[in-house]
């Protein structure tokens, strides 16, 4: 048994190793990883400012937007990260030689949770760091419900991440558009920068069904009224471990659909 | 009687109406290599696929190494590898790179070492630290008998090993194989159209046509029994005739 394990966590690292070969050979990639995090944080950070001198409201506030932007971006770096390593894979044509070794469908699940979790904390750790140093904004002063935040966030952006990932496998690269914009189907009813009560009435029992939603109501009661409330940190983890579940399930089922139909069989004639 | 490494037992591959592999069934022995044989669409990507566990049958069964393939392949992948010209691999990362993150998928002990030797015997060692993007067509061929044989495979699958060499490169790589086979008793199944080499290096041939064996045997055999002179005389003759469904298997 031990040795299964150490067979299996070998596999993962060498196929974490293959994406950091990647990026480390590629500059565009590296600046990825921290430009649109550093870009949004420095526009929500301006925004802030401004309202700081025209909102009384905004101005008891401050910090709730740039904390806001910066779990925002745990969420979408966690979604596209993953996104992206598995379109490596299908834009080198490179999933029928990872399925003809020993390496497992679960393996390569954990394999690409840890390369997007590596890619989230050097992305958002940057700007988080750069937002200390330029708004004096810090989003450790949420302190310890922060780790339980950034899990649930990220989780929740790699259940999105699985699914567009299989439809992809799917439906092919012409779904490789959904991939990018799904998230942003998430982010309006997620409560991110406004409390769900702003949105329609009708929306509101379907924004409370994301794991997100919790999570952003969690971090505006800590940073308004100094509580943590761990009835919404409850209630996001139970919803995750529902998303987490349906987007594992998706992908397998996706898989097994592409090998009866001979997706994974590119070798061409 | 050698060990039976591959056991194909009334396989069939549909795609709709379309019966891709239909009711095939044989066995491999070890340190066997066979040829499969056809034209476009004859079947054998579709067969390869399935031995390889990267495509569902639609019925009967495959058996590698005693293991049912659709439910165990992960019990007998680690002793098998293949290689293909139409599979890339990842085009940023350096040869090198390649082999390494494949050595490690197959769980190597020494990865560099075998990195190492693998470039010498394919003489891989002046592009070692080049994209495999960035490779001409026929050491991109090179590079995947190299990764095929990163973790010295017991059964190995070839599609077209030696497209886009040059002849000399050719003819170092199918001695490579021929030593290979020899010394490690291993198993080859080979999917090429250049009979020359089908010749030289199978023991067996299945011909398939339509997703149907409809030929089977040593290549001296066919050649013999048909009354023709070369193998590729053979093949075309075969493949040029009306098509026989359902005849049965010699």
């Amino acid at each position: 048994m031990r040795r299964m394990i150490s067979q299996s966590v070998i596999r993962i690292w060498a196929m974490a190793l293959r994406h950091y070969y990647l990026i480390r050979g590629s500059w565009p990639r590296i600046v990825e990883l921290i430009y649109w995090p550093t870009l949004q944080m420095a526009l929500w950070g301006f925004i802030t400012l401004f309202f700081q001198n025209h909102s009384s409201w905004v101005a008891q506030a401050t910090g709730i937007l740039i904390s806001a932007v910066l779990l925002w971006d745990v969420m979408f770096r966690g979604q596209i990260s993953l996104f992206l390593s598995f379109l490596e894979e299908i834009w080198s044509r490179n999933l029928g030689h990872l399925f003809v070794t020993p390496l497992r469908t679960g393996e390569l699940i954990l394999a690409l949770l840890f390369v997007s979790l590596i890619r989230t904390f050097i992305g958002v750790g940057g700007a988080a760091l750069l937002a200390i140093l330029f708004f004096d904004v810090s989003v450790f002063d949420l302190g310890l419900p922060l780790a339980s935040f950034f899990v649930n966030l990220i989780i929740m952006g790699w259940s999105l991440g699985l699914i567009v990932s299989a439809l992809v496998l799917r439906f092919g690269q012409g779904a490789e558009s959904l991939g990018w914009a799904a998230i942003f189907l998430v982010q309006p009813i997620s409560g991110v920068y406004y409390p769900i009560s702003v949105l329609p009435q009708w929306l509101q029992p379907l924004a409370t069904l994301m794991p997100s939603t919790h999570i952003f109501d969690g971090m505006r009661t800590i940073l308004i009224d100094g509580v943590f409330r761990i009835d919404l940190l409850i209630n996001a983890s139970a919803l995750n471990v529902l998303f987490v579940s349906i987007s594992i399930a998706i992908f397998y089922s996706i898989l097994k659909h592409a090998k009866i139909n001979g997706q994974l069989l590119q070798l061409g004639e | 009687m050698s060990k039976t490494i591959i056991n194909v037992c009334r396989l069939t591959k549909k795609f709709g109406n379309v019966n891709a592999v239909n009711d095939i069934s044989f066995d491999v022995g070890q340190g066997a290599t066979v040829g499969l044989l056809g034209g476009n669409g004859a079947g054998k990507t579709t067969t390869l696929g399935m031995l390889l566990g990267l495509l569902l049958p639609s019925s009967g069964a495959i058996k590698i190494f005693g293991e049912d393939m659709v439910n165990n392949r992960h019990r007998v992948l680690p002793w098998m590898n293949f290689s293909s010209p139409y599979v890339d691999l990842p085009h940023r990362l350096t040869v090198r790179e390649n082999l390494t993150v494949y050595g490690h998928l197959y769980g190597l002990p020494k990865v560099q070492e075998r990195v190492k030797a693998l470039a010498h015997d394919f003489n891989l060692t002046s592009f070692l630290d080049r994209p495999a993007g960035k490779l001409s067509a026929g050491q991109k061929t090179r590079v995947a008998l190299a990764k095929a044989l990163i973790n010295e495979p017991r059964l190995l699958l070839l599609d077209e090993p030696t497209a886009s060499m040059d002849p000399d490169t050719a003819d170092i790589i199918r001695e490579y194989l021929e030593n290979y086979r020899r010394n490690r008793n291993a198993t080859i199944i080979l999917a090429s159209h250049n009979m020359a080499e089908v010749e030289r290096l199978c023991d067996n041939l299945l011909i398939l046509k339509s997703g149907e064996i409809i030929e089977r045997g040593a290549p001296k055999e066919l050649i013999n029994h048909s009354g023709k002179d070369t193998l590729e005389e053979v093949f075309l003759d075969i493949v040029r005739s009306p098509t026989t469904s359902n005849k049965p298997n010699r």
